[in-house]
């Protein structure tokens, strides 16, 4: 496929039709944070960390850099005070969840959160689902899948699967972001007390 | 439910993978709740992931992964009937009961839920049990209407 | 009445079928319309539909009198509704007791029954017709209005005034390009929700690379307080399969799917009912009509989530999976449905096709505003005297819809905010009820159109508590996918909360505001981009409220349940004890002859004392940021004289 040019901060970067805005910017050397995006998987564009400012006929709007496909001519900012205080606002609402997290603290240094912004809130899974769709996509086992929606939602591994085939693999836990631990523990926890198959 | 009923549920979708919720819908209509067998059945022959079920089934509020109580009380919780006083009913339904929303008491009696609009706003504040409209409520009132079922 | 039952197999047959139906209903045949919608069903409403079907039976006069079970005739607040044509008499709260005596007295005698007539409370003057009661007289019915003549379980009675003769039109008389250039030129937008071009969005998914295309209707419809498409599916399904039917010659489709919430199982049935009547005439499935086009419609019900209404959240769901939104773009109209192209369009608009291609774009773009035509069915809710869907056109100012269609604020209580655009609609004060209705006009304000519902709210609605009612039902409905979404709604949900419980600091509402510009400009989808509406315009319009909730622990409405205490004015108490007999927790001391004080250790706020307390007494009283006045010593808490008759 041809390629597509378009700007980043400024600078003219060129990236194959069908490739994201973060594709482009990191061949081309520009940094965008991330959290839930990884390269093997498909685009999620759940924790909008990477959210970049578009300008496209006239106006400006932020996506998410990391399933935003590019397009000709795009302008694309990387930085910018909005940007900043929205990332620094999405690290701050997960630090209410994982405040010793090593990559969230990290992301607090560099745009000034502050790890008590937000009253606490309930476990260190932050739902980015690398684990979930790492699972599914790469590995094709589905031994940890997502349960309930919005609030409530949670990972949860499935007992029957997990414990045939998670203790030789644990593939998923070096990702989780929040702390490699959190994986791996509701994985103990449903071999443990494994739940009749049908509750949560 | 036996596996043959399930089954053909099952037929009658095709063995389709997208026909999936509406299969779920089928089951849960006929048995009040999705039984962890018959989500087996569903997993193997409509070849979708378990995760993928259990997502399903936790995601839609139409489900239910536990059995229901012999009565269905719905509480309307939307908006018009929110302005019109329905917190209030919701409050002495849950003191009567002794359960909170989404809860089945042991004896699965009663299961008290809240939705979020019935459409029938004209009535409300509104309630529902087993499938029975009663508008217009006061909290004496739906307290009186919950004491006529047994 | 024989059914049409042989397949058309062309146009001509269509219009001998039409003709047929119409020339079965003899305009002076006395004809009775009861409507049979869900909300006059849950008043009795089949009770009263099986009473005239015994009546007319026992009284001999079922040849004489065609009578007619409809869907929602909009009035819902007076249902059950009876209209008795060609005079129009309409009759309101029918009860079954009533059928006997509307049968001999108004079909045999033609007398009008005076009690079952609309009343207008403030004149006391009476409407015997149903085009003259103030409701319907200020409303413009083109969409909604059909649903009263028919039975929507028969399509000849929507053949019987001329049902698909526009997709008769869009097959044998425009090509596809017409269509869409008609579609657009009319000036159609979305009725769902975003307002876009309806013609602009066909002609992306006709334009769209690819064979395979699908449409589908969004009946979804989980706004709490509107039920607008809800009353069209059941009441007037054909219209809609119709206007899928052009929709689907113009983008080139021959397959779609409605989605239809399964908590309207009326709906579902009656649009089942539909799809296999158009079936059986050949008006769906192949070779409609002789032309040789082929489209096949299925239905898909929803499983309960609020989210399923968003487009690319309900595309995930038709595929068998949780709805979580996808990102955008890639749009439907590039790659929907398994991956190819699909036209989304709501229920409401997807009614409006017909009627542009019958009457012609001009037709209907004569009616609205520079950037909003035609009309809009609004569900109007809540502390308003008639509840109803009324459809009004385009351009109408609020205040009309409140006062002269609505009847105004019932209880003598006073108008305080009209919430539009569903949960993450707005909230307007009194100052902008001269706005016209329209898309740009209420999205202008900080509200939007939104699916079409209109809540409106008196002097005792807290409009704190109203946004924290709807950032907690957008909380309990985010999908969980995004983070601002997710998270943020989790905490703006908490701090709300918490300013509605008297514990409110001085950074909440910069803290809500952060949040809010977070979920605005990072959600995934349009929940959470538009989730803090409801804050933000209740924030601009009543601000003080939220300044008296957080500095001085007081609630304006008298509302939060924290922040107020009952009290017993001594002045008026008369001692009648049935406060003190019905309080649950005991927390009222008094006697005969004794004035009755209520012991604010023990009272929970409940309320109920306020609410048996007798209207002429009216001593229970609401307090909220004061302190509650210490009883009147012993010796002066005597009634004497006659008291405690109530
Ligand atoms: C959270 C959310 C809920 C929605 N719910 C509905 C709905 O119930 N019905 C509907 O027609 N559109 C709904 N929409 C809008 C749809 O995404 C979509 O814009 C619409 O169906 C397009 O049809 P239209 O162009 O005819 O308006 C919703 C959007 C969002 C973000
Ligand atoms: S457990 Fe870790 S990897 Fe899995 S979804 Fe939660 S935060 Fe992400
Ligand atoms: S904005 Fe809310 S509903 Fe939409 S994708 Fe994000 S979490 Fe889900
Ligand atoms: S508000 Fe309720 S608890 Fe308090 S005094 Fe009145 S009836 Fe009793
Ligand atoms: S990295 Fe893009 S949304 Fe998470
Ligand atoms: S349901 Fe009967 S008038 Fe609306």
């Amino acid at each position: 496929m041809s390629d597509v040019t378009l700007q980043i901060d400024g600078k003219q970067v060129a990236a194959p039709a069908g490739a994201t805005v973060l594709d482009a910017a990191s061949a081309a050397g520009i940094v965008i944070p991330t959290l839930c995006h990884h390269e093997r998987l498909a685009p999620f564009g759940g924790c909008r960390l990477c959210v970049v400012e578009l300008e496209s006929r006239g106006q400006h709007r932020l996506v998410a850099s990391c399933a935003h496909p590019v397009e000709p001519d795009l302008v694309v900012r990387t930085r910018s005070d909005k940007i900043d205080r929205i990332r620094k606002s999405l690290v701050e609402l997960l630090l209410a969840h994982a405040p010793d997290s090593t990559r969230l603290k990290e992301l607090a240094r560099e745009y000034g959160a502050d790890r008590d912004r937000f009253e606490p809130a309930e476990g260190f899974c932050v739902h980015c689902g690398l684990c979930v769709r790492y699972c599914a996509e790469i590995k094709k086992l589905h031994a940890v899948g997502f349960i309930d929606r919005g609030i409530r939602k949670e990972i949860s591994f499935l007992p029957e699967i997990a414990s045939r085939e998670c203790a030789g693999c644990k593939e998923c836990f070096p990702l989780c972001p929040t702390s490699y631990l959190q994986a791996a523990y509701v994985l103990v926890e449903a071999l443990a007390f494994p739940p009749p198959p049908s509750t949560r | 439910m036996d596996t043959q009923a399930i089954a053909r549920i099952i037929d009658k979708y095709h063995g389709e993978p997208s026909s999936l919720i509406q299969v779920l819908l089928e089951i849960q209509a006929d048995c009040h709740w999705l039984p962890g067998e018959a989500l087996e059945l569903v997993a193997e022959r409509l070849r979708v992931p378990m995760s993928r079920i259990r997502h399903i089934a936790t995601f839609y509020k139409a489900f239910s992964l536990v059995p229901k109580g012999r009565h269905e009380v719905h509480v309307c919780m939307g908006t018009a009937c929110h302005v019109r006083g329905a917190p209030r009913i919701l409050e002495r339904l849950t003191d009567l009961t002794g359960l909170q929303p989404g809860e089945t008491d042991l004896e699965l009696k009663v299961t008290l839920e809240t939705v979020n609009c019935l459409g029938c706003c004209a009535l409300g504040p509104v309630m529902v049990v087993n499938g029975k409209t009663h508008g217009k409520l006061s909290p004496a009132a739906a307290a009186d209407v919950m004491k006529t079922y047994e | 009445m024989s059914r049409v039952e042989q397949r058309l197999t062309s146009r001509d047959a269509l219009e001998q079928a039409i003709r047929t139906a119409a020339s079965r209903r003899d305009p002076k045949k006395r004809t009775i319309s009861t409507c049979g919608g869900t909300g006059c069903l849950a008043c009795e409403a089949t009770d009263v539909i099986t009473a005239f079907r015994d009546e007319l039976e026992k009284q001999g006069l079922t040849a004489e009198v065609e009578f007619r079970s409809t869907g929602c005739h909009g009035f819902c607040e007076k249902g059950p509704i009876v209209v008795v044509d060609p005079e129009e008499t309409c009759y309101l709260q029918v009860t079954p007791k009533d059928v006997p005596e509307i049968v001999s007295q108004t079909i045999r005698a033609g007398k009008v029954i005076d009690r079952l007539l609309y009343v207008d409370p403030l004149t006391g003057a009476k409407s015997v017709r149903e085009s003259d009661i103030p409701f319907y007289k200020n409303q413009k019915r083109i969409v909604f209005g059909p649903n009263r003549k028919i039975d929507p379980q028969r399509i000849e009675d929507y053949l019987a005034i001329g049902g698909y003769r526009a997709l008769a039109k869009a097959l044998f008389d425009l090509s596809p390009d017409e269509i869409v250039a008609e579609v657009k030129a009319s000036k159609l937008r979305g009725r769902g929700g975003a307002g876009f071009p309806t013609g602009v969005k066909w002609e992306f998914t006709q334009k769209a690379p690819g064979d395979t295309k699908y449409l589908v209707v969004n009946c979804d419809e989980g706004d709490p307080g509107a039920y607008m498409d809800r009353s069209l599916m059941e009441g007037n399904p054909h219209s809609v399969i119709e206007g899928v039917l052009i929709g689907a010659v113009a983008v080139g489709s021959h397959e779609g799917y409605v989605y239809v919430r399964q908590e309207y199982p009326l709906a579902v049935k009656n649009l089942g009912i539909a799809i296999e009547q158009a079936e059986e005439l050949g008006l769906l499935g192949k070779d409609i009509l002789g032309s040789g086009f082929e489209f096949h419609l299925k239905v898909h019900r929803g499983a309960g989530a609020f989210v399923c209404g968003e487009e690319t959240a309900l595309l995930m769901s038709l595929e068998g999976r949780p709805g979580e939104p996808r990102p955008r773009p890639p749009y439907p109209a590039v790659r929907g449905l398994w991956g190819k192209p699909t036209n989304i369009n709501n229920v409401e608009t997807w009614a409006n096709v017909p009627l542009i291609i019958n009457e012609g774009s001009a037709a209907f773009a004569s009616i609205g505003t520079e950037t909003s035509k035609g009309t809009k069915i609004f569900s109007l809710v809540g502390k308003i005297a008639n509840t109803g869907l009324v459809e009004v056109p385009m351009g109408i100012p609020l205040r009309d819809v409140i006062f002269k269609i609505g009847g105004g604020i019932p209880g003598g209580r006073k108008f305080k905010a009209m919430q539009t655009g569903g949960p993450s609609g707005g909230c307007l004060p009194e100052a902008l009820l001269d706005l016209p209705v329209g898309f740009d006009e209420l999205t202008k304000v900080g509200s939007m159109m939104g699916s079409g519902g209109m809540i409106v709210m008196d002097d005792a609605t807290c409009m704190v508590d109203v946004a924290r009612y709807f950032v907690d039902f957008l909380t309990e409905e985010s999908c969980g996918k995004c983070v601002p979404c997710r998270e943020g709604l989790r905490q703006m949900h908490r701090i709300l909360t918490r300013i509605t419980q008297g514990k409110g600091r001085q950074d909440d509402l910069a803290a809500l505001e952060q949040l809010s510009e977070t979920a605005v400009e990072a959600s995934l989808c349009a929940l959470g981009k538009t989730a803090p509406n409801p804050f933000l315009s209740t924030l601009r319009y009543f601000r003080d409220e939220y300044e008296a909730h957080i500095n001085e622990k007081r609630c304006p409405a008298l509302s939060c349940k924290a922040l107020i205490s009952y009290y017993i004015d001594p002045a008026r108490c008369r001692a009648c004890m049935i406060c003190l007999k019905k309080c649950p927790t005991q927390a009222i001391d008094g006697g005969k002859k004794r004035i009755h004080v209520i012991d604010q250790a023990k009272c929970t706020n409940c309320g109920t004392c306020l609410e048996v307390c007798p209207a002429k007494f009216d001593a229970v009283r609401k307090l909220s940021g004061v302190p509650v006045p210490p009883p009147p010593p012993d010796d002066q808490r005597t009634i004497a004289g006659k008291a405690n008759e109530p």
